[in-house]
Protein backbone atom coordinates (compact mmCIF):
# COMPACT_ATOMS: atom_id res chain seq x y z
CA UNK A 1 0.00 0.00 0.00
CA UNK A 2 1.33 3.41 -0.92
CA UNK A 3 -0.09 6.89 -0.57
CA UNK A 4 0.89 10.15 -2.25
CA UNK A 5 0.59 13.64 -0.80
CA UNK A 6 0.67 16.36 -3.45
CA UNK A 7 2.67 19.52 -2.97
CA UNK A 8 1.91 22.70 -4.91
CA UNK A 9 3.54 26.08 -4.58
CA UNK A 10 1.75 27.44 -1.51
CA UNK A 11 0.65 24.11 -0.03
CA UNK A 12 1.27 24.27 3.71
CA UNK A 13 -0.43 21.21 5.23
CA UNK A 14 1.44 18.73 3.04
CA UNK A 15 3.92 17.70 5.71
CA UNK A 16 1.20 17.38 8.34
CA UNK A 17 -0.63 14.89 6.09
CA UNK A 18 2.66 13.12 5.34
CA UNK A 19 3.41 12.84 9.08
CA UNK A 20 0.01 11.37 9.88
CA UNK A 21 0.19 8.81 7.09
CA UNK A 22 3.83 7.80 7.61
CA UNK A 23 4.42 8.20 11.33
CA UNK A 24 0.98 7.83 12.89
CA UNK A 25 -0.63 5.32 10.50
CA UNK A 26 2.61 3.65 9.39
CA UNK A 27 1.82 3.74 5.67
CA UNK A 28 4.44 4.21 2.92
CA UNK A 29 3.81 7.69 1.54
CA UNK A 30 5.51 9.82 -1.10
CA UNK A 31 5.49 13.60 -1.14
CA UNK A 32 4.93 14.57 -4.78
CA UNK A 33 6.02 18.00 -6.04
CA UNK A 34 3.43 18.94 -8.64
CA UNK A 35 5.95 19.19 -11.46
CA UNK A 36 7.01 15.57 -10.97
CA UNK A 37 3.56 14.20 -11.78
CA UNK A 38 2.49 10.76 -10.63
CA UNK A 39 5.13 8.35 -11.87
CA UNK A 40 3.51 5.22 -10.46
CA UNK A 41 0.15 3.95 -9.24
CA UNK A 42 -0.98 4.91 -5.75
CA UNK A 43 -3.69 3.48 -3.54
CA UNK A 44 -4.61 6.83 -2.07
CA UNK A 45 -3.84 10.46 -2.89
CA UNK A 46 -4.13 13.36 -0.47
CA UNK A 47 -4.49 16.90 -1.84
CA UNK A 48 -3.45 18.94 1.19
CA UNK A 49 -4.47 22.30 2.56
CA UNK A 50 -2.72 25.61 2.06
CA UNK A 51 -2.93 28.53 -0.31
CA UNK A 52 -1.78 27.12 -3.62
CA UNK A 53 -0.71 29.95 -5.92
CA UNK A 54 -1.86 32.51 -3.38
CA UNK A 55 -5.52 31.72 -4.07
CA UNK A 56 -5.10 33.86 -7.20
CA UNK A 57 -8.20 33.98 -9.39
CA UNK A 58 -10.15 31.61 -7.09
CA UNK A 59 -9.00 29.25 -4.36
CA UNK A 60 -7.68 26.14 -6.09
CA UNK A 61 -8.21 27.42 -9.64
CA UNK A 62 -4.54 27.49 -10.67
CA UNK A 63 -3.52 24.19 -9.04
CA UNK A 64 -6.45 22.49 -10.78
CA UNK A 65 -4.93 23.28 -14.19
CA UNK A 66 -1.55 21.63 -13.48
CA UNK A 67 -0.71 18.33 -15.24
CA UNK A 68 -0.47 16.42 -11.96
CA UNK A 69 -4.18 17.04 -11.42
CA UNK A 70 -4.91 15.32 -14.74
CA UNK A 71 -3.03 12.34 -13.22
CA UNK A 72 -5.23 12.59 -10.12
CA UNK A 73 -8.42 12.67 -12.21
CA UNK A 74 -7.26 9.55 -14.09
CA UNK A 75 -6.50 7.86 -10.74
CA UNK A 76 -10.01 8.69 -9.50
CA UNK A 77 -11.62 7.44 -12.71
CA UNK A 78 -10.02 4.05 -12.03
CA UNK A 79 -11.62 4.06 -8.58
CA UNK A 80 -8.54 5.23 -6.65
CA UNK A 81 -9.10 7.14 -3.41
CA UNK A 82 -8.62 10.92 -3.31
CA UNK A 83 -8.89 12.96 -0.11
CA UNK A 84 -8.99 16.74 -0.63
CA UNK A 85 -8.54 18.73 2.57
CA UNK A 86 -9.31 22.47 2.76
CA UNK A 87 -7.42 23.93 -0.25
CA UNK A 88 -7.41 20.33 -1.48
CA UNK A 89 -11.22 20.35 -1.23
CA UNK A 90 -11.36 23.57 -3.24
CA UNK A 91 -9.07 21.98 -5.85
CA UNK A 92 -11.21 18.81 -5.89
CA UNK A 93 -14.33 20.88 -6.59
CA UNK A 94 -12.60 23.01 -9.25
CA UNK A 95 -11.44 19.76 -10.88
CA UNK A 96 -14.95 18.35 -11.00
CA UNK A 97 -14.03 15.45 -8.71
CA UNK A 98 -16.96 16.55 -6.57
CA UNK A 99 -19.83 18.82 -7.68
CA UNK A 100 -20.15 22.46 -6.63
CA UNK A 101 -17.60 24.95 -5.34
CA UNK A 102 -16.19 26.07 -2.00
CA UNK A 103 -16.37 29.86 -2.10
CA UNK A 104 -15.99 32.86 0.17
CA UNK A 105 -17.53 32.61 3.65
CA UNK A 106 -20.84 34.34 4.28
CA UNK A 107 -19.05 36.69 6.66
CA UNK A 108 -15.93 37.21 4.57
CA UNK A 109 -13.19 36.60 7.09
CA UNK A 110 -10.74 33.81 7.83
CA UNK A 111 -12.07 31.42 10.49
CA UNK A 112 -9.65 29.26 12.47
CA UNK A 113 -11.17 27.22 15.29
CA UNK A 114 -12.42 23.82 16.36
CA UNK A 115 -15.90 22.85 15.18
CA UNK A 116 -18.25 19.93 15.71
CA UNK A 117 -19.19 17.75 12.78
CA UNK A 118 -21.89 15.15 12.34
CA UNK A 119 -20.88 12.13 10.30
CA UNK A 120 -23.51 11.70 7.60
CA UNK A 121 -22.31 8.57 5.86
CA UNK A 122 -20.51 5.63 7.43
CA UNK A 123 -20.47 3.45 4.31
CA UNK A 124 -17.80 5.34 2.37
CA UNK A 125 -14.10 4.39 2.09
CA UNK A 126 -13.35 7.52 4.17
CA UNK A 127 -15.87 7.21 7.00
CA UNK A 128 -16.37 3.50 7.70
CA UNK A 129 -14.50 3.75 11.03
CA UNK A 130 -17.12 6.17 12.38
CA UNK A 131 -20.47 5.16 13.78
CA UNK A 132 -23.76 6.42 12.36
CA UNK A 133 -24.46 9.98 13.47
CA UNK A 134 -21.18 10.22 15.40
CA UNK A 135 -20.23 13.75 16.48
CA UNK A 136 -16.56 14.61 16.09
CA UNK A 137 -14.41 17.67 16.62
CA UNK A 138 -11.95 18.91 13.99
CA UNK A 139 -10.36 22.29 13.32
CA UNK A 140 -11.28 24.50 10.38
CA UNK A 141 -9.03 27.21 8.95
CA UNK A 142 -10.39 28.92 5.86
CA UNK A 143 -11.90 32.00 4.29
CA UNK A 144 -13.39 30.20 1.31
CA UNK A 145 -15.28 27.21 2.66
CA UNK A 146 -18.92 27.98 1.94
CA UNK A 147 -20.20 25.13 -0.19
CA UNK A 148 -22.40 26.17 -3.11
CA UNK A 149 -23.89 23.85 -5.72
CA UNK A 150 -26.89 23.80 -8.00
CA UNK A 151 -30.19 22.67 -6.43
CA UNK A 152 -30.00 19.56 -8.63
CA UNK A 153 -26.53 18.69 -7.32
CA UNK A 154 -27.56 19.28 -3.69
CA UNK A 155 -30.61 17.08 -4.20
CA UNK A 156 -28.42 14.34 -5.73
CA UNK A 157 -25.93 14.56 -2.84
CA UNK A 158 -28.74 14.12 -0.32
CA UNK A 159 -30.49 11.36 -2.27
CA UNK A 160 -27.27 9.40 -2.83
CA UNK A 161 -26.06 9.88 0.75
CA UNK A 162 -22.94 11.72 -0.39
CA UNK A 163 -22.79 14.32 2.38
CA UNK A 164 -20.00 12.99 4.58
CA UNK A 165 -19.89 15.79 7.18
CA UNK A 166 -22.09 18.65 8.32
CA UNK A 167 -21.36 21.34 10.88
CA UNK A 168 -23.36 20.74 14.06
CA UNK A 169 -23.42 21.70 17.73
CA UNK A 170 -21.87 19.60 20.49
CA UNK A 171 -25.08 17.56 20.77
CA UNK A 172 -25.06 16.72 17.08
CA UNK A 173 -27.87 19.09 16.18
CA UNK A 174 -27.39 20.57 12.71
CA UNK A 175 -28.45 24.17 13.30
CA UNK A 176 -27.92 27.57 11.62
CA UNK A 177 -26.00 28.66 14.74
CA UNK A 178 -23.50 25.82 14.32
CA UNK A 179 -22.81 26.79 10.70
CA UNK A 180 -19.65 28.95 10.86
CA UNK A 181 -19.37 30.00 7.20
CA UNK A 182 -22.91 30.04 5.76
CA UNK A 183 -22.41 26.83 3.83
CA UNK A 184 -25.44 25.25 2.12
CA UNK A 185 -27.20 22.83 4.46
CA UNK A 186 -24.22 22.95 6.89
CA UNK A 187 -22.37 20.77 4.35
CA UNK A 188 -18.59 20.68 4.74
CA UNK A 189 -17.62 17.23 3.45
CA UNK A 190 -18.78 15.92 0.08
CA UNK A 191 -18.25 12.58 -1.63
CA UNK A 192 -17.74 12.33 -5.39
CA UNK A 193 -20.07 10.41 -7.66
CA UNK A 194 -18.31 7.07 -7.19
CA UNK A 195 -17.76 7.57 -3.47
CA UNK A 196 -13.98 7.37 -3.92
CA UNK A 197 -13.30 11.12 -3.56
CA UNK A 198 -13.88 13.08 -0.35
CA UNK A 199 -13.57 16.86 -0.38
CA UNK A 200 -13.73 18.39 3.09
CA UNK A 201 -12.92 21.79 4.57
CA UNK A 202 -12.03 20.65 8.15
CA UNK A 203 -8.52 19.37 8.81
CA UNK A 204 -8.38 15.71 9.93
CA UNK A 205 -4.57 15.71 9.69
CA UNK A 206 -4.45 18.33 12.46
CA UNK A 207 -6.51 16.11 14.76
CA UNK A 208 -5.05 12.64 14.42
CA UNK A 209 -3.10 12.40 17.66
CA UNK A 210 -4.38 12.74 21.24
CA UNK A 211 -1.42 14.96 22.09
CA UNK A 212 -2.88 17.55 19.69
CA UNK A 213 -6.19 17.61 21.55
CA UNK A 214 -8.21 15.33 19.29
CA UNK A 215 -7.63 12.18 17.29
CA UNK A 216 -11.10 12.24 15.72
CA UNK A 217 -9.59 12.88 12.29
CA UNK A 218 -7.45 9.75 12.29
CA UNK A 219 -10.49 7.58 11.57
CA UNK A 220 -10.61 9.06 8.07
CA UNK A 221 -7.11 7.76 7.35
CA UNK A 222 -7.90 4.48 9.17
CA UNK A 223 -11.02 4.08 7.02
CA UNK A 224 -9.04 4.64 3.82
CA UNK A 225 -6.41 2.08 4.88
CA UNK A 226 -9.06 -0.51 5.81
CA UNK A 227 -10.80 0.01 2.51
CA UNK A 228 -7.58 -0.47 0.53
CA UNK A 229 -6.72 -3.59 2.58
CA UNK A 230 -10.17 -5.01 1.80
CA UNK A 231 -9.69 -4.79 -1.98
CA UNK B 1 -3.86 41.11 -35.65
CA UNK B 2 -3.96 41.81 -31.92
CA UNK B 3 -7.35 42.43 -30.40
CA UNK B 4 -7.89 44.06 -27.04
CA UNK B 5 -10.41 41.87 -25.24
CA UNK B 6 -12.17 42.89 -22.06
CA UNK B 7 -13.46 39.90 -20.09
CA UNK B 8 -15.80 40.58 -17.18
CA UNK B 9 -16.46 37.79 -14.68
CA UNK B 10 -19.46 38.35 -12.40
CA UNK B 11 -21.39 36.30 -9.89
CA UNK B 12 -24.62 34.90 -11.29
CA UNK B 13 -27.66 36.83 -10.14
CA UNK B 14 -28.94 35.64 -6.81
CA UNK B 15 -25.48 34.48 -5.63
CA UNK B 16 -24.43 35.86 -2.26
CA UNK B 17 -21.50 38.29 -2.61
CA UNK B 18 -20.10 38.88 0.90
CA UNK B 19 -17.31 41.18 -0.33
CA UNK B 20 -19.78 43.41 -2.16
CA UNK B 21 -21.92 43.58 1.00
CA UNK B 22 -18.89 44.64 3.05
CA UNK B 23 -17.91 47.31 0.48
CA UNK B 24 -21.47 48.62 0.37
CA UNK B 25 -21.46 48.81 4.16
CA UNK B 26 -18.15 50.73 4.15
CA UNK B 27 -19.55 53.19 1.58
CA UNK B 28 -22.55 53.66 3.84
CA UNK B 29 -20.17 54.51 6.71
CA UNK B 30 -18.83 57.32 4.50
CA UNK B 31 -22.33 58.62 3.85
CA UNK B 32 -22.79 57.05 0.40
CA UNK B 33 -26.08 55.19 0.35
CA UNK B 34 -26.26 52.79 -2.62
CA UNK B 35 -29.22 50.87 -3.99
CA UNK B 36 -27.03 47.95 -5.04
CA UNK B 37 -23.36 47.16 -5.53
CA UNK B 38 -21.97 44.36 -7.68
CA UNK B 39 -18.37 43.23 -7.59
CA UNK B 40 -16.86 41.93 -10.85
CA UNK B 41 -13.43 40.95 -12.07
CA UNK B 42 -12.15 42.59 -15.27
CA UNK B 43 -9.40 41.06 -17.39
CA UNK B 44 -7.85 43.02 -20.22
CA UNK B 45 -6.27 40.50 -22.59
CA UNK B 46 -4.38 40.96 -25.86
CA UNK B 47 -5.32 38.13 -28.22
CA UNK B 48 -3.79 37.47 -31.64
CA UNK B 49 -6.46 36.29 -34.07
CA UNK B 50 -7.50 36.61 -37.69
CA UNK B 51 -10.73 38.42 -36.88
CA UNK B 52 -12.76 39.64 -33.91
CA UNK B 53 -15.05 36.59 -33.97
CA UNK B 54 -12.17 34.18 -33.43
CA UNK B 55 -10.67 36.48 -30.76
CA UNK B 56 -14.03 36.38 -28.99
CA UNK B 57 -14.23 32.59 -29.32
CA UNK B 58 -10.76 32.23 -27.79
CA UNK B 59 -11.72 34.51 -24.90
CA UNK B 60 -14.90 32.53 -24.27
CA UNK B 61 -12.91 29.31 -24.18
CA UNK B 62 -10.55 30.92 -21.62
CA UNK B 63 -13.61 31.71 -19.49
CA UNK B 64 -15.04 28.21 -19.81
CA UNK B 65 -11.74 26.52 -19.00
CA UNK B 66 -10.26 28.77 -16.31
CA UNK B 67 -11.39 32.32 -15.72
CA UNK B 68 -14.97 31.56 -14.63
CA UNK B 69 -16.46 28.80 -12.53
CA UNK B 70 -19.81 27.95 -14.14
CA UNK B 71 -21.34 26.99 -10.79
CA UNK B 72 -21.29 30.60 -9.58
CA UNK B 73 -20.10 32.86 -12.41
CA UNK B 74 -21.36 34.40 -15.63
CA UNK B 75 -19.09 36.29 -18.01
CA UNK B 76 -19.16 38.79 -20.84
CA UNK B 77 -16.58 39.42 -23.56
CA UNK B 78 -16.00 42.68 -25.42
CA UNK B 79 -13.55 42.83 -28.33
CA UNK B 80 -11.92 45.98 -29.72
CA UNK B 81 -9.08 46.31 -32.21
Amino acid sequence: MRFAVLQFGGSNCDKDALHVLRDVCGVDTDLIWYREGLKRDYDGIVIPGGFSYGDYLRAGAIATRTPVMADVVRHSEKGGLVLGICNGAQISAESGLVPGVFTINEYPKFICRDVFLKVGNTDSPFTSAYSEGEVISLPIAHKEGRYVASPEDIEALERENRVAFRFCDENGEVTPESNPNGTTGNITGVLGKGGNVLAMMPHPERASEDVLGSSDGKKIFDSMISYIESL
Amino acid sequence: MIFDVKITISLKSGMLDPEACAIQHALSNLGFETEYLNNSKLFSVGISADDSESAKAKAEEMCDRLLANPVIHSYSVEVTE
